[in-house]
């Protein structure tokens, strides 16, 4: 060693040590995705989410069970219009159904398809706000990044393990509340009723992706997680609460209604708050749970202009509802691609120093 | 020696950021040349901000550089980062661990995303558990540990991969004195026993100095000496002054005016510590001068201490150019 010390040029002609390459490195996004994975089904914010949406899930599914037999003599009385005669399972309307509480008169409790509405984003917004900031605080991720992985890997792996535990809440409890169902009704839901729910199960994912890819954009984008957690939160609470409030002032602008309007006039406008409220995802999801849930719905068209076709309402089979969402589908698709691209971007463009 | 192989090679490495506020450009490393050697221990000395970790980050691939090559082991940091990263360890600064999990556990992660299977790591965990002083600490969560326990850990976690390089990034901050000394010791010990050779970077110069075979010091980006202790000392001292501590006979007052009255005489102050004393810069070849003239004028010298150059002076010296330095002691 004071050999070595003791050379008196700094830079030499020495050849270099190399090491043969190395085989055995695993695909990083795994093993990060495992970890999260893991922590994700042991932190406190799991088992109170699963918690939350399973007990309310079973009140709503309940109480809808109990006030059934109303609901389910009106979709027969509606199937009976039907020019075919296809009998209309009520099973899906388990999900949908609002349920009267007895003795809370004029308050309506949400059906479990609004409950997902709702509480879909908290569960994204949870398992994703602090994706990559809390790595930042913690001091983990200039450690993680020097081992052998790729960058992406990070933001890959956390994603998919947010996207699992998210599937995996939403499955467990419709397959709980299906359950509860089947015992309290007595009906086996057929081989469409669970076509409807897979895709309607794959789609309430969807949802939730968006809003997961939209927290870990926010935990990319902002250094704190408190920051990042509200922002996304003021985000869902607007959207939630004054987004048709918001469209119809839009449209009001855009597509004005003045006072004598003609009927193209006032078309225009409910056309345009239709289109303008498809760009909030909880519209979209909405919608697709009307189509895919109850298959008396045979058009999201807000302003239904062919008459002929509500006199003969019939109930749609399954691949007709499915067109019927198919734009729907697409477009939070893309939106959530959207934001999981910008947050695999930006997370890319940062320096790993803080 | 020039045979012993290298393991770590740079040629004109650079980097600069562009500032966004204008067209300034910020030269974080300028144009280092750098051959780092099997089983040496080299330091980058050097305040905060002056390269040294863009330098490591450039080395890891995990920042690119502006302009220049690096050669890590035989792989290319920007082309294969993977197989440098699998060989190389890097420590950073203020280094995390997932506070849930166990110090085993964060281990077992990096073996993991290193290809090792559990199996095999288990033991190598439990004996470099031991190495760095946490024998007993294994099973219990990082969030109980103490910042030095974490910084252990960080050394472990370094080694668990079995690393030909191992990269630190001021070690030694956050751990107790007696701590420090252990944890150099286990340092220049991977470097004598396993050949592995580290790179260390520290703004703390007793610590390099001590464990180092070699040094390079930083300044604003800029490598202004490179070297052993003895080298970049003896490289200093020509040009520039050293510094004496005189006592004579007489008054005080006439010494001094004698003492400036030699050519090569920078300075002389009083000592303020001592006020019998002058403390006087001069350049080495004028020492005896300076000596020879108070014989003549009658006052014998009665202490005379060369303060010579430490490499404390040197890395003063350098700093005190920058904003971040160590004020230069008053001469």
């Amino acid at each position: 060693m004071t050999d070595i010390a003791r050379v008196a040029t700094q830079t030499s002609d020495a050849p270099m040590l190399t090491l043969p390459a190395t085989r055995s490195i695993p695909a990083g996004w795994r093993v990060i995705g495992s970890r999260e994975f893991t922590e994700h089904i042991l932190s406190v914010r799991f088992i109170v989410l699963l918690l939350v949406l399973g007990l309310a899930g079973v009140l709503a599914i309940y109480a809808v069970a109990g006030s059934f037999r109303d609901a389910a003599s009106a979709i027969a009385a509606e199937a009976t219009k039907s020019l075919t005669g296809r009998p209309v399972s009520v099973f899906p309307l388990l999900f949908t159904q609002s349920p009267t509480i007895p003795g809370i008169s004029g308050q309506s409790f949400p059906s479990f398809a609004g409950l997902v509405a709702l509480l879909g984003p908290v569960l994204g917004i949870a398992f994703g706000f602090d994706a990559i900031s809390s790595e930042r605080s913690e001091g983990t991720l200039p450690r993680l990044v020097s081992q052998p992985i790729h960058r992406d890997d990070v933001i890959n792996g956390k994603f998919v393990a947010g996207l699992a535990v998210i599937t995996m809440i939403l499955a467990a409890v419709i397959v709980l509340l299906s359950g509860v169902g089947i015992i309290r009704l007595g009906i086996v839901p057929d081989a469409e009723v669970v076509f409807r729910l897979v895709t309607w199960f794959l789609v309430a994912a969807i949802y939730v992706a968006f809003w997961l890819a939209l927290a870990t954009l926010a935990s990319v984008v902002f250094r704190r997680a408190a920051t990042a957690a509200l922002v996304v939160i003021a985000f869902w609470l607007i959207l939630t609460f004054f987004g048709n409030q918001i469209v119809s002032v839009a449209a009001g602008y855009l597509r004005p209604v003045p006072s004598g309007a003609t009927a193209t006039e006032t078309l225009a406008n409910v056309r345009m708050v239709a289109d303008l409220g498809r760009l909030s995802p909880i519209t979209l999801f909405t919608e697709m749970t009307q189509a895919m849930l109850n298959p008396m719905v045979q058009s999201l068209d807000p302003f239904f202009t062919d008459p002929t076709r509500r006199a003969f309402a019939t109930a749609l089979p399954y691949s007709q509802s499915l067109l019927l969402i198919w734009p729907q589908v697409l477009l939070l698709l893309a939106g959530t691609v959207i934001c999981f691209a910008a947050a695999y971007v930006s997370f890319m463009r940062q320096e790993i120093r803080a | 020696m020039a045979s012993t192989p290298v393991v770590i090679r740079t040629r004109g490495l650079e980097k600069r950021y562009q500032r966004d506020d204008s067209t300034q450009e910020k030269v974080a490393v300028r144009s280092l040349d750098l051959d780092i050697r099997q089983g040496e221990v080299f330091g980058l000395l050097g305040p905060n901000g002056a390269g040294k970790t863009t330098t490591i980050l450039m080395l890891l691939g995990l920042t690119e550089p502006t302009s220049g090559t690096a050669q890590v082991l035989g792989f290319d940091p920007l082309r294969d980062p993977l197989q440098v990263k699998r060989h190389v360890g890097y420590l950073p600064d203020n280094v995390g661990f997932y506070g849930a999990m166990t110090g085993r556990e964060n281990l077992r992660y990096t073996a993991r995303l290193n290809g090792i299977r559990d199996d095999e790591s288990e033991a190598t965990i439990t004996d470099l558990m031991a190495r760095v002083g946490l024998p007993d600490a294994g099973e219990q969560p990082v969030e109980t540990y103490s910042r030095g326990m974490r910084q252990r850990l960080g050394l472990a976690d370094v080694l668990v991969k079995d690393p030909a390089v191992i990269i630190l990034d001021e070690p030694t901050t956050s751990i107790d004195p007696v701590g420090v000394v252990e944890v150099l010791e286990l340092v220049r010990g991977l470097a004598r026993d396993q050949g592995v050779s580290v790179l260390l970077s520290s703004h703390l110069l007793h610590q390099v100095q001590q464990v180092c075979d070699r040094i390079a010091i930083f300044v604003a980006g800029d490598v202004v000496a490179m070297g052993t202790v003895e080298e970049i000392a003896a490289s200093q001292q020509r040009g520039m002054q050293v510094t004496l501590d005189i006592g004579a006979d007489g008054d005080v007052t006439a010494v001094g005016e004698v003492i400036r009255a030699v050519p090569g005489v920078a300075s002389a102050v009083i000592d303020p510590q001592d006020r019998r004393l002058w403390t006087v810069s001069v350049l080495p070849e004028s020492r005896s001068a300076v000596l020879s003239a108070l014989l003549v004028a009658g006052h014998t010298p009665w202490l005379v201490r060369d303060r010579g150059m430490e490499l404390d002076e040197i890395y003063q010296r350098y700093f005190a150019a920058t904003p971040a330095a160590v004020q230069e002691p008053a001469a």
